[in-house]
């Protein structure tokens, strides 16, 4: 440790060997026997280099506070164009990142005064050419000429980032990190910094004696720095933004004017908050931007900040940023839906701007098919981030037919899929999935018919309607296999869960309604991507219980539907979670202490469907088309058929005989084909309990038909109501009887 | 002059309240191994290097803990990031049909088509591995990935041609194509690459012009 130290502040260890000891020593980090010091430090990059060790080390012995110290002793002690100035902001900006507070008022006032040098100052020539002799080498320096701008030419203004030339100067490299810098510092020196986060309150007292110091302040009288650079700053964003409308000659410098228009927009943006002076002159410039970038779909990324901005300050400038925001929304996910950067930074744009809606939130929540176009096509990374963002997008006006759309989120996939493939090829390369050539539904996709309902599962804003996908999903069936669309369907029961816990905290009983008959429908009607239907399935029917749980009086209300799905239930293979979830429903709801409307009547049609369904999953026999029923499904409606009797004793007899042919069954010594040993032992023992219960029908209402003080506790510990006592007493009575009968 | 009114100062709080200010900052860089999409899932994702710039303060542990726990800690974070970047990168793949070999440039003079390289990003939430909300940003290049730890808030647009312009110097000073090249054992150089390009984690405007510039004072300092 002692050797990498002395190495790496010994003045004439050459680069190299002076990177490969900080590399250690921060491998190394944090260590407690570290003990650096500044004395032999000599050049700006040995500093550099020590900070970055000691920056490594945690924070336990301040040691951030040391480095930022130091660094400024060397920043006041330096001319402004010393050299080599380059290696040490960084060091400063890292220095204000991690540990704001340990930088002083005129620390600060220091650095916010370099910072206006480099940043509007600059050389505009370029820099000479570094070369050591060499043959040729003229004996009269060459005039290095001005710099130029992206396109090749004369630049016509202050040197920014965006400026070029053959070499550099020093100051025009701190104009470059300074840049860089910029928006962070400001963020640090402004009314607001970081390290009072309650100083709300006391931020508009202090904006406004600033500004009423600049309004009083004379020419004369220099403005403090930090204003100062807000003004230069101010002057830098306007110019990159008229800089980046030019035709840049090489690709990453058209890349960086993106990055610059960016930067530009949340720069504006900070000097916004910190001061609204500024705001009305940024506003007509980002209006003009924003008018330029409609047009431009390689740049559509620059306007999610400038949504941004107005969302921020729209308000306060009495601006209607509805306009932006409807053109965001309904075009921008529509033809760049493909672009996994655009989709994570749209998301995360809706979700970091979700207190500046306000009453744009409508917006929002109607252009959900938009949204869901992103997360359908790239939904690994953004399905964390949509969880978060559901419960704003969920309405109650829009909750049925958002339901849908999740429900179709894999067929959604394929679609898009379908629509990059028929439309006129614009990018060299293929966007969509290149395992799969030539799907057959690429030309009967064409036809009309499915063209209406394609456009339906396109659509860029909630349509207030719901239409039966049922065609398209055999029309894309030769998509299933397709990987996009296998993901699209993993990420889709989580999806739901989460719209669900969303619902549930407003959904009232009509509704709650209408969402179980969407359940009901659609359980059959699902895209049929492998193991979609099942996964679900099993979402679906623990909601259901949920839902039911809610709002128990829709048992009642959705009687005929319940009855029907029961009915139509012709083979329990891949509904046995439904299923059970339905009869589970009816047999704990279906009562007159749940809903006062429940009739004998509807009950007794409910006791005859189920007990039909039974006989028929019981006495057929299992082939390859018709796997066994699960004994879970068996042992759940033989309870319920058992609670609706209790209910309506009229039916006692008939469960009883059902019951005792079920155990009969379970019993038989033959090896069953229907079902294991361990299997048969459970509905046998089940049948015999509920026979049991049966034999005393007040007791088994009592039991199975609980009023709703069960959920107290002092239900279960008084003696005289506990539900385990009046069991076991039943228990014993019961034995005694059998007992006392011969045989 | 102040035309807002209490509810803007609130919201002002609410989008602003992040602890951290923003500003271009990287928190880590990674280069890690990524397996094909379609092989088995043989053997382990592994960093080959990773710098982490400045250290999160460590969480609030009333026990008495050592710099070794800190230390492992941080390696445990990177792995973590590394696994899930390649996890992405795969999923990603998958779903677009391609393998990564896709890249595979036709001789070893011309350059890796690194715009149509792989790249994504994904949020970490506060705790999961890091203390703060993180962003990633990643890269996929034939077997290796290369990933920015950055702040919540930050210019992805400018962390996404950091990242192709790191990888575009490391693929050629390094010569990380060839298969003799030791990434392992040439750490000295990323280190040098690191601290002009992305100095202190710094992510830094650089036009075409200023990144020759760089590489040039770069091959000058650190002769191949």
């Amino acid at each position: 440790m002692d050797l990498l130290q002395t190495t790496l502040c010994s003045p004439k260890c050459p680069e190299q060997l002076q990177f490969l000891c900080a590399a250690i020593l921060r491998e190394r980090s944090p260590a407690d026997s570290l003990s650096l010091s500044w004395d032999h430090v000599q050049s700006s990059q040995q500093l550099s280099l020590v900070a970055s060790v000691l920056l490594a080390q945690g924070d336990k012995k301040e040691e951030v506070r040391s480095v930022g110290q130091h660094a400024f002793r060397v920043l006041e002690s330096r001319q402004p164009e010393g050299p080599s100035l380059r290696h040490l902001l960084p060091v400063l900006s890292k220095v204000t990142h991690l540990a704001p507070h340990t930088l002083h008022e005129d620390q600060t006032n220091l650095l916010s005064k370099r910072l206006v040098e480099w940043l509007r100052y600059a050389s505009v020539q370029q820099g000479v050419a570094h070369t050591s002799g060499g043959f040729f080498s003229t004996p009269r320096a060459r005039q290095p000429g001005p710099v130029t701008e992206v396109d090749g030419a004369v630049a016509t203004d202050f040197f920014t980032v965006l400026s070029t030339g053959q070499h550099f100067t020093e100051d025009q490299w701190l104009n470059v990190q300074a840049f860089s810098m910029l928006r962070a510092w400001l963020v640090h020196s402004g009314p607001q910094g970081p390290s009072a986060p309650d100083a709300g309150d006391r931020s508009e007292p202090e904006g406004s004696t600033l500004s009423v110091l600049s309004a009083a302040s004379t020419a004369s009288r220099l403005r403090p720095p930090r204003e100062r650079l807000r003004d230069k700053a101010f002057e830098y964003c306007q110019r990159l933004v008229e800089q980046s409308t030019r035709r840049a000659l090489r690709r990453g410098d058209a890349d960086l004017q993106k990055a610059c228009l960016v930067e530009a927009v949340l720069v504006l943006d900070t000097l916004c908050r910190q001061d609204p002076s500024f705001l009305y002159r940024t506003l007509s410039c980002l209006k003009a931007l924003h008018v330029r970038l409609c047009g431009d779909p390689a740049r559509a990324r620059a306007l999610l900040p400038i949504a941004q901005f107005f969302l921020s300050h729209g308000e306060a400038a009495a601006v209607d940023s509805e306009a932006i925001l409807q053109h965001l929304f309904t075009r921008v996910p529509c033809e760049l839906f493909h672009s996994p950067m655009l989709a994570f930074e749209f998301v995360r744009f809706c979700g970091d701007s979700l207190p500046l809606f306000g009453r744009n939130l409508d917006i929002l929540k109607r252009s959900f098919p938009n949204l869901f176009k992103l997360l359908a096509w790239n939904s690994p990374p953004l399905t964390s981030e949509f969880v978060a963002l559901l419960p704003w997008l969920v309405d109650a006006s829009t909750a049925v037919e958002m339901l849908h759309a999740l429900l179709d989120l894999p067929c959604l996939t394929a679609a898009l899929d379908l629509q990059l493939r028929l439309s006129p090829a614009a990018s060299e390369r293929p966007l969509w999935d290149t395992s799969l050539r030539n799907p057959s539904c690429l030309e009967a996709s064409r036809d009309p018919e499915f063209q209406a309902l394609l456009q339906h599962l396109l659509r860029a804003k909630a349509s207030g309607t719901v239409q039966r996908l049922a065609p398209l999903h055999q029309l894309l069936q030769p998509m299933t296999s397709c990987a996009r669309v296998v993901q699209c369907a993993e990420a889709v029961p989580t999806l739901l869960q989460a719209f669900f816990s969303a619902v549930s905290q407003f959904a009232d009983g009509a509704l709650t309604n209408q969402l179980v008959l969407v359940l009901l429908e659609r359980r059959d009607s699902l895209y049929q991507v492998p193991q979609y239907e099942a996964r679900v399935h099993r979402v679906l029917s623990s909601q259901l219980l949920a839902l039911c749980a809610l709002h128990p009086s829709l048992v009642v209300d959705l009687a005929k539907e319940l009855l029907e799905f029961v009915g139509s239930v012709s083979s329990v293979h891949s509904r046995e979670a439904m299923l059970a979830a339905v009869a589970w429903a009816v047999g704990e709801y279906l009562s007159v202490s749940w809903d006062r409307r429940c009739t004998v009547e509807q009950i007794t049609r409910f006791f005859e469907a189920l007990e039909a369904l039974l006989f028929e999953v019981t006495q057929s026999r299992p082939s390859a088309a018709l796997p066994k029923c699960p004994p879970q499904v068996i042992a759940v409606l033989m309870t319920t058929l058992t609670k609706l009797a209790s209910r309506s004793q009229d039916l006692i007899p008939r469960v009883s005989l059902f019951l005792s042919k079920m155990r009969t069954l379970a019993q038989s010594p033959a090896p069953s084909p229907v079902h294991g040993e361990e299997d048969a032992g459970a509905i046998c023992t089940r049948a015999t309990e509920l026979l049991t219960l049966l034999k005393m029908p007040s007791v088994a209402q009592f039991v199975l038909t609980p009023s709703a003080e069960v959920s107290e506790p002092r239900y279960h510990r008084d003696a005289n109501t506990a539900l385990p006592l009046a069991l076991r007493t039943v228990s014993r009575l019961v034995e005694k009887e059998a007992g006392l009968l011969p045989g | 002059m102040w035309t807002c009114s209490q509810p803007i100062v609130q919201r002002r709080q609410l989008v602003m309240g992040q602890k951290c200010p923003p500003g271009a900052m990287v928190h880590a860089f990674l280069i890690h191994t990524l397996r094909a999409p379609q092989a088995q899932d043989t053997g382990l994702c592994r960093v080959l290097y990773s710098c982490v710039f400045g250290a999160e303060n460590s969480p609030d542990d009333p026990r008495p803990h050592g710099a070794e726990r800190d230390r492992l800690l941080r390696k445990e974070q990177i792995l973590a990031v590394a696994r899930q970047v390649e996890s992405m990168c795969r999923l990603q793949q998958q779903a677009s049909g391609r393998t990564l070999m896709d890249l595979q440039p036709q001789s070893s003079d011309e350059p890796v088509p690194l715009h149509e390289a792989p790249l994504g990003a994904f949020r970490l939430a506060a705790g999961d591995p890091f203390q703060e909300p993180r962003t990633v940003v990643w890269l996929g290049v034939l077997s290796l990935g290369f990933a920015l730890v950055l702040d919540a808030h930050e210019n992805l647009l400018l962390a996404e041609g950091t990242l192709r312009l790191l990888a575009r110097l490391l693929l050629d000073h390094l010569r990380l194509l060839t298969p003799s090249t030791n990434l392992l054992l040439r750490a000295d150089r990323i280190e040098g690459i690191l601290a002009r390009f992305l100095p202190h984690g710094q992510l830094l405007f650089l036009n075409d012009q200023f990144v020759q510039g760089l590489e040039k004072e770069f091959s000058a300092a650190w002769p191949r």
